[in-house]
């Protein structure tokens, strides 16, 4: 019953970019981080007609949502989405989300569920970021423990000035780990 | 009803696709695939809060003509004015009210309004292509524009893409986010398309197909298609699952 997917082509800048989609909050927000990557192909080169969306809780954890049996929390959008550059590039303006209960009533380490969209590729690819400083969550966190370990590190962001880096590699060495939702 | 002896909370939990009605990511007809397809098996991630949510966009975002792809310019767009429309609704048959639809396209003559699209298609100053509705309390969306053409590309020989919209929505949920193409009632482009053939399922790749609506059209100003979007639909609670099991 479910509409196929199709690939969002090599014209998606016509259509899906915001003025605001990059800025899950305000520039100047306090706390804000930028969250920058390439993405690139199994040649190694960059994509430049990709698109990267996100999706978080906010910094206490909570979601804007009707289906969090915790309660709506209003006021953090949550989602952002940002084209890439003709480099590969991509930047996303947010704050770091807070942790989340998983489904055994455990904690999951805080993460941002991504979701990348191109030409060639027939449907989306999902992927999630780690933060780098979370070292304990990390271990503990369920999705990344099932994750085969020599390839755990492509989820996990590295730190740098102004927040965080956080490549996608669709294909071939380091390839980063995609999921099936 | 006795109350779950965890402390897990309640979730929606979003049932699978069948096997066939998404494209492989690996489908070497579509040369693009070729180096951008994942080579690693997916590792399976469980419906937690974070799949479970999602983004709830559109109010207060939208233009009053950003469903009209006609009336962007000074001037109207060359080609067949239609009306697409229909519903958004998950795979159990309900509505997804309010919920964001964004479009884009090329013109009557199968151009694009970018840069890299530079065949000898004619453009068009009044046309962009590209535009945006939430739907109503019904599910429902509605979009005026102008037929597209069809539109050559270099995946093959004399290769050319068979008319299509491209519609991106959102659903309720993460698990639900889905961005697919809509074609034209019989169109002669569909047995040398990859995009297209790329669906397994054969009733799968009919649902992408949109259906000439005449009960739509507008006299003397537009002909009508109908397209409904069907996106993944819930399974029973965990706690009803649970409430079986004791």
């Amino acid at each position: 019953m479910t509409t196929p997917s199709q690939t969002v082509g090599p014209f998606l800048s016509i259509g899906l970019p915001w003025a605001d989609g990059p800025t899950v909050v305000p520039e100047g927000t306090p706390g804000a981080v930028w969250i920058r990557g390439t993405v690139t192909d199994g040649a190694g080169e960059p994509i430049p007609d990709a698109l990267v969306e996100t999706w978080q809780a906010d910094p206490a954890g909570r979601f804007d949502h009707p289906d969090d049996p915790r309660g709506r929390v209003a006021g953090f959008r949550g989602f952002g989405r940002c084209p890439t550059e003709s480099d590969g590039s991509y930047g996303i303006l947010t704050l770091v989300p807070g942790a989340v209960p998983g489904n055994d009533g455990k904690s999951q380490a805080p993460h941002i569920d991504v979701s990348v969209l191109a030409r060639g590729l027939l449907n989306r690819v999902v992927t999630r970021i780690y933060f780098p400083e979370h070292t304990e969550a990390n271990a503990a966190d369920g999705v990344l423990g099932s994750v085969p370990a020599d390839r755990r590190a492509t989820l996990v962001a590295t730190r740098t000035e102004d927040g965080y880096r956080f490549d996608v590699r669709l294909q071939g060495a380091g390839e980063t780990v995609f999921f099936d939702v | 009803m006795a109350a779950p002896t965890s402390d897990r909370l309640i979730l929606p939990r979003y049932r699978r696709d069948p096997e066939g009605t998404h494209p492989p990511l690996d489908s070497a007809g579509y040369r693009s695939t070729s180096l951008r397809h994942p080579q690693q098996p997916l590792v399976l991630l469980p419906q937690q809060l974070t799949e479970v949510t999602g983004p709830l966009l559109g109010p207060g975002r939208l233009g009053e003509l950003d469903n009209d792809l006609t009336r962007q310019h000074a001037g109207e767009p060359v080609g067949q004015r239609i009306i697409v429309h229909g519903r958004l609704l998950d795979g159990d048959g309900r509505p997804i009210p309010d919920s964001l639809v964004e479009v884009w396209q090329a013109n009557a003559s199968g151009r694009y309004k970018h840069i890299v699209d530079n065949w000898p298609g004619a453009l068009d100053p009044n046309f962009d292509g590209l535009g945006r509705t939430i739907t109503d309390d019904q599910g429902h969306y509605e979009f005026t524009t102008i037929r597209p053409g069809a539109y050559p590309w270099k995946n093959h020989d004399n290769a050319w893409r068979p008319a299509h919209i491209h519609f991106s929505v959102f659903g309720a949920a993460f698990t639900q986010r889905l961005v697919t193409q809509m074609y034209f009632p019989d169109d002669p482009l569909f047995y040398q398309d990859p995009i297209f053939n790329s669906v397994p399922d054969e009733k799968a790749r009919q649902r992408m197909i949109s259906r000439y609506d005449h009960s739509h059209t507008v006299e003397s100003w537009a002909l009508a298609f109908e397209f409904d979007i069907v996106v993944r639909g819930r399974e029973a609670s965990v706690f009803e699952n649970e409430e079986e099991d004791t």
